[in-house]
């Protein structure tokens, strides 16, 4: 019988000492509720059948973008995955750029050609998503091995959800990782599901992390539900990176509040573990735990009108940009072609 | 007469044949209790158990490679790759294991298996949910390739391939997976033959080939012709390896002009192979050189996805260029 679904509650997952200060916190909480009216945006314009194509939102998982991507420097990489949204927010792309993508115009970060599964923005470090299972996984290890070889102290991320560790490259990724010590942390996001197949179902060990071992690779697995135990222990596995410690396998636990992808029915999973989880909704739980973290109710809620005010821009400046000519699918196939 | 859409004749058939022989199993992503990301596999884990339905993790080497060791020991494996795009991590074993097996072991064994896959764009997926990968399987000797249209079609030849010996990838067309209902045979044991295509329509004018997702362009194209007084002859090619040089060379031979249809990208498309076998046999029975109305040399977009697709007017336009050579 798998332990991976019991995890500690830990609503004040970080150790004592490890809890940012209140404006650190307020960015966090920022970041994640951004993301959430983002999706909820892309939640509905998907059901209007306004953005083709098929859109996997981040509802649930809020706060391990936003954890982890505090704990990294703007120059830092990731590789993200086809459940992008939340990461290319948290890393810094902009929203307008996010939602051009997802409406398939020129403005979109791949001029429209990847559309939700496919943002992707090197100036701010956002290495790309990739709608196949794992693949980013030894792409972040290349950019990790480069920084290394630089010595320019970068850190790479790869996210990864727990279906992921299925495919090889997951193994192969981590194998070399540790063999050449590279500072890239393998960043599992363990929301219980891949598709309809519980993790009950599909994993043997307990816990992702416990895969590290055939590896000897450090490990730590941590409620990904709450923001700052995100971030303590994403910082712990990025300092390890970056002060010559190697890769680190850690698993951040938290729940898919919605379907696979929007419009799957999610019959699979059962409304009262639905119900279960969403009592710790990382967003609720945060403005829950605000006044002893020194942070206010009218602060809160002037980030969530900042919120409202840029995911509204994006989208309505991403309804009015020009879709691409038919012609422009040529575009940037090679850098050169004779 | 059962009337259904393609993905529900691929669940009966499988139905029906996991019930006629017991050595049959499917094994995919999902494939059981969900029932498939398609359904194509719905109602077979509550008729035959784990078992014989097996949910696999996310490993598609893992999938490919255990069908093709059931299929040497005694087992008939059907595995789905949920995307024909997630083919990719399994390649090794599909192409270079399950196709040479037979021949590396000089025919002391071999691997009768199907592998499933949806394949080909018209569905915003982007460049990692839309490719059409056959001309990777049509460039393997050992494998055979099968991409039908039609429901009836989807229904004998899943049936083929399933009652055959050798390893065979089996590819749907995932936009027309709900396009259209038609009748399916009641005849449970309602096959085609291996490598044989069908005559959709009969012309003097034109021969209009294609398989696959593309037909529905193809045909279209070949009514809007008629409109116009222009009969077309329109091939559905449905088996790529072996493909039906035959039926291709009568019709062709016959009318003298040839459009040729596929969204696959155009460098080595399965219907570049079948003009240069047309070039090369009848040339001298050709009006006007064949024209190829394909997928363009690009990863699949996002945003213009339907410029990608060979549409009706593309078809046209290059019907046009064969009667006015
Ligand atoms: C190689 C490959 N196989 C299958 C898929 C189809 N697929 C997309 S998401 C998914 C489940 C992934 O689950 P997980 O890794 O837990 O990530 P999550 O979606 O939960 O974030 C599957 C099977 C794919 N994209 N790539
Ligand atoms: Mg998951």
């Amino acid at each position: 019988m798998s332990t991976a679904r019991t995890i500690p509650p830990a609503p004040n997952g970080a150790a004592a000492g490890e809890t940012p200060p209140p404006d650190a916190l307020l960015a966090m909480y920022t970041t994640m509720l951004t993301m959430r009216r983002f999706d909820e945006r892309v939640r509905d314009l998907s059901a209007a059948k306004a953005i083709p194509g098929y859109a996997h939102t981040y509802f649930g998982s809020e706060a391990i973008a936003a954890g982890v991507m505090a704990a990294l420097r703007p120059d830092d990489w990731i590789a993200s995955t086809y459940r992008c949204h939340g990461h290319a927010i948290a890393k810094g792309v902009a929203l307008e750029a996010m939602a051009g993508e997802l409406y398939g115009r020129t403005t979109g970060t791949a001029k429209g050609k990847g559309g939700s599964m496919h943002v992707s923005d090197f100036d701010v470090g956002m290495l790309g998503a990739f709608g196949i299972v794992a693949a980013g996984i030894p792409i972040a290890l290349g950019a990790a091995l480069t920084a290394m070889r630089k010595g320019t102290g970068q850190v790479a991320v790869a996210f990864f959800g727990d279906g992921a560790v299925h495919q090889g490259v997951f193994h192969e990724g981590a194998g070399l990782a540790m063999l050449w010590n590279a500072p890239v942390v393998l960043l599992c996001e363990n929301n219980q599901y891949a598709e309809a197949t519980a993790i009950e179902y599909h994993l043997n060990t307990s816990t992702i992390a416990d895969m590290a071992c055939a590896y000897a690779m450090p490990a730590e697995r941590a409620d990904g539900m709450d923001v700052v135990s995100a971030y303590a222990a994403a910082r712990r596995a990025v300092e390890r990176a970056r002060t010559g410690g190697g890769p680190t396998l850690l698993e951040l636990v938290s729940y898919r509040f919605s379907g696979q992808y929007e419009g799957d029915a999610q019959g699979y999973q059962p409304p009262e573990e639905i119900a279960r989880w969403r009592e710790r909704d990382p967003i609720t739980t945060f403005e829950r735990l605000a006044p002893e973290r020194g942070i206010s109710t009218e602060a809160l809620a002037r980030v969530a009108d900042e919120v409202d005010r840029a995911v509204d821009a994006a989208f309505a400046a991403a309804e009015r940009a020009p879709f691409p000519e038919p012609d422009d699918l040529f575009d940037d196939v090679y850098v050169s072609y004779p | 007469m059962a009337v259904q859409t393609f993905v529900q004749t691929v669940a009966r058939t499988l139905m029906q044949e996991m019930r006629r022989d017991d050595r049959v199993v499917v094994l995919g992503q999902d494939v059981g209790k969900r029932g498939g990301v398609f359904l194509a596999t719905e109602g077979l884990f509550d008729a035959f158990g784990p078992d014989r339905v097996i949910d696999t993790p996310l490993s598609e080497a893992a999938i490919i490679g255990a069908a093709i060791g059931m299929a040497v020991h005694g087992l008939r494996p059907v595995a789905e790759v949920q995307f024909s795009d997630y083919v990719f991590p399994g390649f090794d074993q599909l192409v270079s294991q399950a196709a040479k097996l037979r021949y590396r072991s000089g025919g002391s064994f071999h691997a009768p298996m199907v592998v499933r896959m949806p394949a080909g764009g018209g569905v915003k997926g982007g460049h990692h949910h839309s490719q059409n990968p056959e001309t990777h399987f049509v460039h393997t000797p050992g494998l055979q390739v099968v991409y039908p249209s039609t429901p009836r079609d989807a229904q004998g030849t899943l049936r083929t391939a399933m009652r055959g010996e050798d390893p065979v990838v089996f590819l749907e067309p995932k936009r027309l997976y709900r396009a259209v209902k038609e009748e399916v045979s009641d005849d449970p044991d309602a096959t085609l033959p291996v490598g044989k295509g069908v005559l959709r329509r009969e012309g003097d004018d034109v021969v209009l080939i294609s398989y696959g997702a593309s037909m529905a362009e193809t045909v279209q194209a070949a009514a809007a012709l008629a409109q116009q007084g222009i009969e077309a002859d329109v091939i559905d090619l449905r088996w790529l390896l072996p493909w039906d040089e035959e039926l291709v060379l009568e019709r062709v031979a016959r009318v003298g002009r040839v459009v040729l249809v596929s969204e696959a990208p155009r460098t080595a498309n399965l219907v570049s192979e079948v003009a240069a076998t047309i070039a090369e046999e009848i040339l001298d029975m050709l009006e006007a050189p064949p024209v190829r109305v394909t997928g363009f040399d690009t990863p699949y977009p996002y945003a213009q996805d339907r410029a990608y697709l060979p549409g009706v007017n593309r078809i046209l336009y290059a019907v046009q260029q064969v009667l006015e050579y």
